[in-house]
């Protein structure tokens, strides 16, 4: 195992972590603001990327299909937000998980409908083609490195929000105390859809960033939502700084996990078993990590009491 | 409450009114929801096809959605067979649903008619006189792929499939037939998106070519990333990464790939000819390798029925065993472990007008029947 191979899965881990983060961020703002288990938020993912391929694929602009990713999942968050999510505020959360799981089944269908059952093609625009040195000799795609610097731009803009904006002080407050901050004459509502709509258009972004390396098809953000939960839940439910680094463990320990586990038990048995063991660990990696966390911190890293 | 009731209801009138048909009554568990669509719609499209070609109006097809989950699949196996009292069963796509469901209905008695889904346990020690297999075993293309291999001078190729039955039967039909050094063997996970990591090994490994089994999506997310990667080393895979459902959404990354395949739109015989053009005409698209096994298996189907009645098990199974149906391959026969006989054939992405296809540039082994029939005993 060479440095470069090692320094070349560290930068994978961090890529899949920060666009977890992108994902977990709006699921987190949701569930601490609103106390709302979102299922939905995957949905939301796909609209994204659905919404990315298709005009990208109208107009060859591989920007205008970012923007139209904001855009689309920002605007089906607001509706859904208005439509459904905003008489479950008030309910328990089985009847919120029971709404939203619906409004995935919603969504996969009505998608399936306008857009066929075959995976969508969206590609990676000619200038972030190909790759490029890094220094000490790793050769990385330019595409995910972009993800990278993008991600981390979004996370900086968003802890700025958070920390310094009018908005950012009164999504803080709506966390604390939200019969509080009504009475102190902030239209709660408004609030909540803004934030809910933040979310949803944070997903959808890193719906169709990562659309244009994976496959666009129906169903495609389920799998990353429960990653985003196990991500939420590490960093501790409602904290942004915990989202970050919980998204950035879960991808580390994700990507590493099924690179080291397989020749770490390569050591200790024949090829051919430690390959299916290692594989099998592997995909058990984060669920451990979270156990662990948990153990010792039962709120999650960041969570407050 | 009440809409259940009367949906139930309705169900009862349906089943009634299905129990005066005579003829042959066919239950279709494929995957019409979620990621996997793709696969169950183009065999759904192929076999109803060819059921509407026979113009018989004495097969009744029940299809049923198992959103490619094995307990779902199992429940409606129970279903079909208790109170829709179907005849025959067909149309399962992913082998641990296949595991799932066959051993329980053809230990009931009725025939299984496998349009896709091969496993190896289901090919040997756990065969069954009821059970047929018109697509493949799922070894076979896989032993194609390792043959080519050998034949274009790989020596050092790096393997990787996910981390099931037909993924451990992939890169175990490969090896069999694959003479070279391996360069490294990965199982990924099921369903897995992303493969920066695996590429990254590949590219550490010092391999000179790659051999992949991901099915659906996965193999859009591999070859699309292997693409960016800027790897450039020659790839080689089954068909089912290069089918023409996804071809157009894996672009360009696919050009000039080889994979191996039972069936393909070129293969010259009457009856493939007329299958594409009447699919085409049909629904608007290029058929599918699954879209053919679903169109031969129908076929397959209403050749049994033409000389036997179903109700007469063991005359039905020697129609069915006879295979005298024309299929889209040409040649068709079944071994003794009712599993095909047939050539497997390389074929190359290309490009014709704006669509993403294939087209065979030579054959990958002759009449090719799969090594688990000796431990098969009816």
């Amino acid at each position: 195992m060479s440095f470069t191979l090692l320094a070349e899965q560290t930068l994978n881990g961090l890529q899949f972590g920060v666009m977890l983060f992108l994902m977990a961020a709006g699921l987190t703002l949701v569930f601490g603001v609103m106390g709302l288990i979102n299922l939905a938020h995957g949905s939301l993912y796909m609209v994204g990327a659905f919404a990315a391929a298709a005009v990208a694929g109208a107009t060859g602009s591989f920007l205008l299909g970012l923007v139209a990713s904001l855009v689309c999942a920002a605007f089906a968050g607001v509706l859904i937000e208005v439509l459904v999510i905003r008489r479950l505020y008030e309910r328990d959360h089985l009847e919120q998980v029971l709404a939203t799981f619906a409004l995935i089944l919603i969504f996969s269908e009505g998608t399936r409908w306008v857009f066929g059952s075959f995976p969508l093609f969206l590609d990676t625009p000619a200038w972030l083609g190909g790759t490029v040195t890094l220094p000490f000799g790793i050769v990385y795609p330019v595409y995910r490195l972009a993800i990278i610097l993008v991600g981390l731009a979004v996370a900086l803009g968003l802890f700025w929000m958070i920390a310094r904006t009018r908005i950012g002080i009164r999504i803080r407050a709506g966390e604390n105390d939200r019969e509080m901050i009504a009475a102190l004459g902030v239209n709660i509502s408004l609030l909540y859809t803004f934030v809910f709509a933040l979310g949803a258009a944070l997903a959808g972004f890193a719906g169709a960033m990562i659309g244009a390396i994976q496959s666009v098809q129906v169903g495609m953000g389920e799998p990353v939502l429960i990653l985003a939960f196990v991500v939420i839940v590490i960093g501790g439910i409602g904290s942004i700084k915990g989202a970050f680094v919980g998204a950035l463990l879960v991808g580390l320990t994700e990507t590493l996990g099924r690179f080291l586990l397989p020749e770490f038990f390569k050591l200790l048995m024949e090829p051919s078993a430690a390959i299916s063991v290692g594989a099998s660990l592997a995909s058990m990696s984060i669920y451990l990590l979270m156990a662990a966390v948990l153990l010792f911190r039962p709120r999650g890293l960041f969570g407050s009491a | 409450m009440k809409m259940r009731s009367l949906l139930l209801a309705a169900g009862f009138v349906a089943v009634a009114a299905g129990a005066q048909a005579e003829g042959v009554k066919v239950g279709m568990i494929t995957t019409l929801s979620g990621g996997g669509a793709g696969l169950g719609i183009d065999v759904r499209d192929g076999f109803m096809l060819a059921v509407a070609q026979s113009g018989r109006s004495d097969i009744e097809v029940v299809i049923e959605d198992d959103q490619r989950k094995p307990d779902v699949a199992v429940q409606l196996a129970d279903k079909m067979i208790q109170s829709e009292k179907v005849d025959v069963l067909t149309g399962i796509i992913w082998s641990n649903l296949a595991m799932a469901v066959v051993p329980g209905v053809v230990a009931q008695g009725k025939f299984y008619l496998s349009p896709n889904a091969g496993p190896s346990q289901l090919a040997g020690k756990g065969c069954n006189k009821n059970y047929f297999n018109v697509a493949w075993q799922n070894d076979n293309l896989h032993e194609a792929a390792g043959a080519y291999a050998n034949g274009a001078g790989h020596g050092k190729t790096f393997i990787l499939a996910p981390n099931y039955p037909a993924g451990t039967d992939a890169l175990t039909g490969f090896k069999r037939f694959y003479k070279g050094d391996l360069a490294g063997e990965i199982y990924t996970k099921l369903g897995q998106t992303d493969y920066a990591g695996e590429i990254a090994q590949i590219r550490a490994s010092g391999a000179d070519s790659v051999f992949f089994f991901l099915p659906g999506g996965m193999g859009i997310s591999f070859l699309k990333q292997y693409a960016g990667s800027g790897l450039g080393l020659p790839v080689v895979g089954p068909a089912f990464s290069f089918d023409q459902g996804i071809l157009q959404a894996v672009g360009e990354a696919a050009l000039g790939v080889k994979n191996t395949s039972q069936w393909n739109k070129d293969i010259d015989n009457a009856t493939n000819a007329a299958f594409v053009a009447s699919f085409q005409a049909e629904y608007g698209r290029l058929p599918s390798l699954y879209a053919s096994q679903g169109f031969d298996t129908a076929n397959l189907l209403i050749s049994a029925m033409g000389k036997a009645d179903v109700a007469d098990a063991d005359a039905f199974r020697a129609a069915l065993e006879a295979a005298d149906f024309a299929s889209t391959r040409g040649d068709f026969a079944f071994a003794s472990n009712h599993h095909p006989i047939q050539n497997i054939y390389v074929r190359e992405v290309i490009k014709e007008g704006d669509v993403f296809t294939n087209k065979i540039i030579g054959l990958a082994l002759e009449n090719h029947a799969d090594v688990y029939a000796a431990d098969c005993k009816m």
